[in-house]
C-alpha cells in the first residue's frame, strides 16, 4: 500500500492534520516498520517543530519533548537519572532514532522507557492544549489505559514533564533480557521509593511486559509505603508483586514464567537499591 | 504516486534524486541512487545490515523516510576507501571478520563512528558499539579484534 508523507512546519498544523486516517511519525522505529511491511495507514504526518526536541529544567520536574531521542537524553547533563534506562533502549543507532513520545506507544517487547517514566509519575502534555499551566498534562497512566483504544480524537504528544528524584538513589530500573548487551525484555521494573525521615513515603513500582501495557504493582507499593527498606519488607512486597497483574504469554516467555520470575527480579532490584 | 526531490551529501559528493513517497533511506540509496553497500536484511530494525551514517550518528537507513535526508550528509561502507582500503577495511581481511560479508557494511559503520569518537575504545566499548548489528557467521570475535586493531593504526581524519 503507498503512502503519502506530509510534513508540516509547526506541531500545531501538524495536529490539525490529523485524522482517523493518519498517523504521526518523529523517529519512524515504529512507523516505518509498518510502512515497510504495508500495513500503515494512508497519511503520514511530520513535523521538524523544534519544541519538539526541547528539554527544559524547571525546579523538581524535567519538561522533555517529545520528539527527545534517546541519543538525547544520554548526553544531556540533568538527565543523568534516566541514563540507565535510556542505556538499555534498543542498539546505537535505535537510540540515535527512537524518541521518548514514541516509547510511549511502544508495544511489548518494546516501551521499556514508558515504564521507567510511569514509575516516576510523568505527566504528559498534548500537543494544542496549551503547553503550560496547571491541568494541561495528564498522567501517563491514564494515556496508556486509553492506548490504542480505537475511537478516540487523533492527537499528538508533545512534550512529558518529568518529576525528578530528589534522592538519584531512589530511583531504580532493571531490564530482563536473554541476550546481552542487546535484547528485547522479558520484563522490565521501575521503581521509585522517596524516603521521609527513612520511611519510603510514595512509593511507585512499574512493570513493562507485564499486561497489555506498562503496569503498576500496587499491591506491592502498599507493602512498601511507610516502611523502611529492609529485607523483611522486600520479602513482603515481592510475594505480592503479580498481584493484580496479567503477564501475557509469547515468543520470549509464558504468563506462568513471567509470575514464577517477577518477585525475583522486584527482589534483587530492591536489594541493589537497599545497598545504595 | 508522488516523486519528492531529495538533495543531500552521499561520501562527501552532492547528490540529487527523485523519492518515492514513503520510501525508506535504504531502497532509495539502492535503487534510487545506485549504492548498493547498505544491505537490506530484515526491514523492521532489528539486523543493522543496512546501517548508515547520517550527520555523524548511525542510523538504520530502513527505518528512515528517504526524505529526511534532505540537506544532510550520509556516508555508507562504499565511501570508504579512497584509492586503497580504509584501515577497518584492511583490518577485517586480516582478521577474517567476514564471512558471508552481508553484515560488514553496517559493521563497518558502526565501528567508523566508534572510532571517529573514541580512537582507543576498551573491549567492551566496541561490543556495545556493534550491539545493533547482527552476524550469523561469525561469533562476533574476529570483528571485535579487527576494530580491536583498527584503533591503533588509525590514519589522520
Amino acid at each position: 500500500m503507498t503512502v503519502q508523507v506530509e510534513n508540516y512546519g509547526t506541531l500545531a498544523e501538524a495536529v490539525r492534520a490529523m485524522g482517523p486516517d493518519a498517523m504521526f511519525m518523529a523517529g519512524g522505529t515504529l512507523v516505518m516498520r509498518d510502512i515497510n511491511a504495508g500495513t500503515a495507514p494512508q497519511r503520514i504526518v511530520r513535523t521538524m517543530d523544534p519544541a519538539l526536541v526541547d528539554i527544559r529544567a524547571s525546579g523538581d520536574t524535567v519538561t522533555v519533548g517529545a520528539g527527545v531521542t534517546m541519543a538525547h537524553i544520554l548526553a544531556h547533563r540533568d538527565l543523568g537519572f534516566l541514563s540507565p534506562v535510556a542505556r538499555v533502549v534498543g542498539g546505537p543507532q535505535i537510540r540515535n532514532m527512537a524518541t521518548v513520545g514514541g516509547n510511549i506507544f511502544a508495544l511489548h517487547p518494546y516501551g521499556d522507557f514508558a515504564v521507567a517514566l510511569l514509575a516516576l509519575g510523568a505527566r504528559v502534555v498534548m500537543a494544542g492544549q496549551g503547553l503550560t499551566g496547571p491541568g494541561s498534562a495528564r498522567p501517563l497512566e491514564d494515556m496508556l489505559r486509553d492506548r490504542g483504544r480505537t475511537g478516540s480524537t487523533p492527537a499528538i504528544v508533545a512534550s512529558i514533564d518529568i518529576p525528578r528524584p530528589r534522592d538519584p538513589r531512589a530511583f531504580g530500573f532493571l531490564k530482563v533480557s536473554r541476550i546481552k548487551p542487546k535484547g528485547v525484555s522479558v520484563m522490565s521494573i521501575a521503581v521509585h521509593l522517596p524516603r521521609e525521615g527513612g520511611r519510603i513515603r510514595g512509593a511507585r513500582i512499574a512493570f513493562g511486559a507485564m499486561g497489555p501495557t506498562p503496569l503498576r504493582a500496587a499491591a506491592a507499593e502498599r507493602v512498601l509505603e511507610g516502611q523502611s527498606l529492609d529485607a523483611a519488607t522486600i520479602a513482603r512486597a515481592t510475594q505480592v508483586a503479580c498481584d493484580g497483574l496479567d503477564p501475557p504469554t509469547d515468543a520470549l516467555a509464558s504468563a506462568w514464567y513471567r509470575r514464577e520470575v517477577a518477585g525475583t527480579h522486584l527482589k534483587r532490584l530492591l536489594e541493589k537499591m537497599e545497598r545504595g | 504516486m508522488a516523486k519528492k526531490p531529495v538533495t543531500f551529501t552521499l561520501n562527501g559528493s552532492e547528490r540529487a534524486a527523485f523519492a518515492d513517497d514513503g520510501q525508506n533511506l535504504l531502497e532509495f540509496l539502492r535503487r534510487g541512487v545506485g549504492d548498493l553497500s547498505p544491505k537490506y536484511g530484515c526491514g523492521q530494525g532489528t539486523c543493522g545490515a543496512c546501517t548508515v551514517i547520517v550527520d555523524g550518528q548511525t542510523h538504520l537507513s530502513c527505518l528512515m523516510l528517504a526524505e529526511a535526508v534532505q540537506g544532510r550528509r550520509v556516508e555508507t561502507a562504499s565511501g570508504l576507501a579512497t584509492g586503497t582500503l580504509h584501515p577497518l577495511q584492511e583490518a577485517f581481511m586480516e582478521h577474517f571478520a567476514a564471512q558471508c560479508g552481508y553484515c560488514t557494511p553496517g559493521m563497518l559503520m558502526s565501528a567508523k563512528v566508534l572510532l571517529d569518537r573514541n580512537p582507543s575504545p576498551t573491549r567492551e566499548d566496541v561490543v556495545e558499539a556493534i550491539s545493533g548489528n547482527l552476524c550469523r557467521c561469525t561469533g562476533y570475535e574476529p570483528i571485535i579484534d579487527a576494530i580491536l586493531a583498527t584503533s591503533n593504526i588509525r590514519r589522520p581524519a
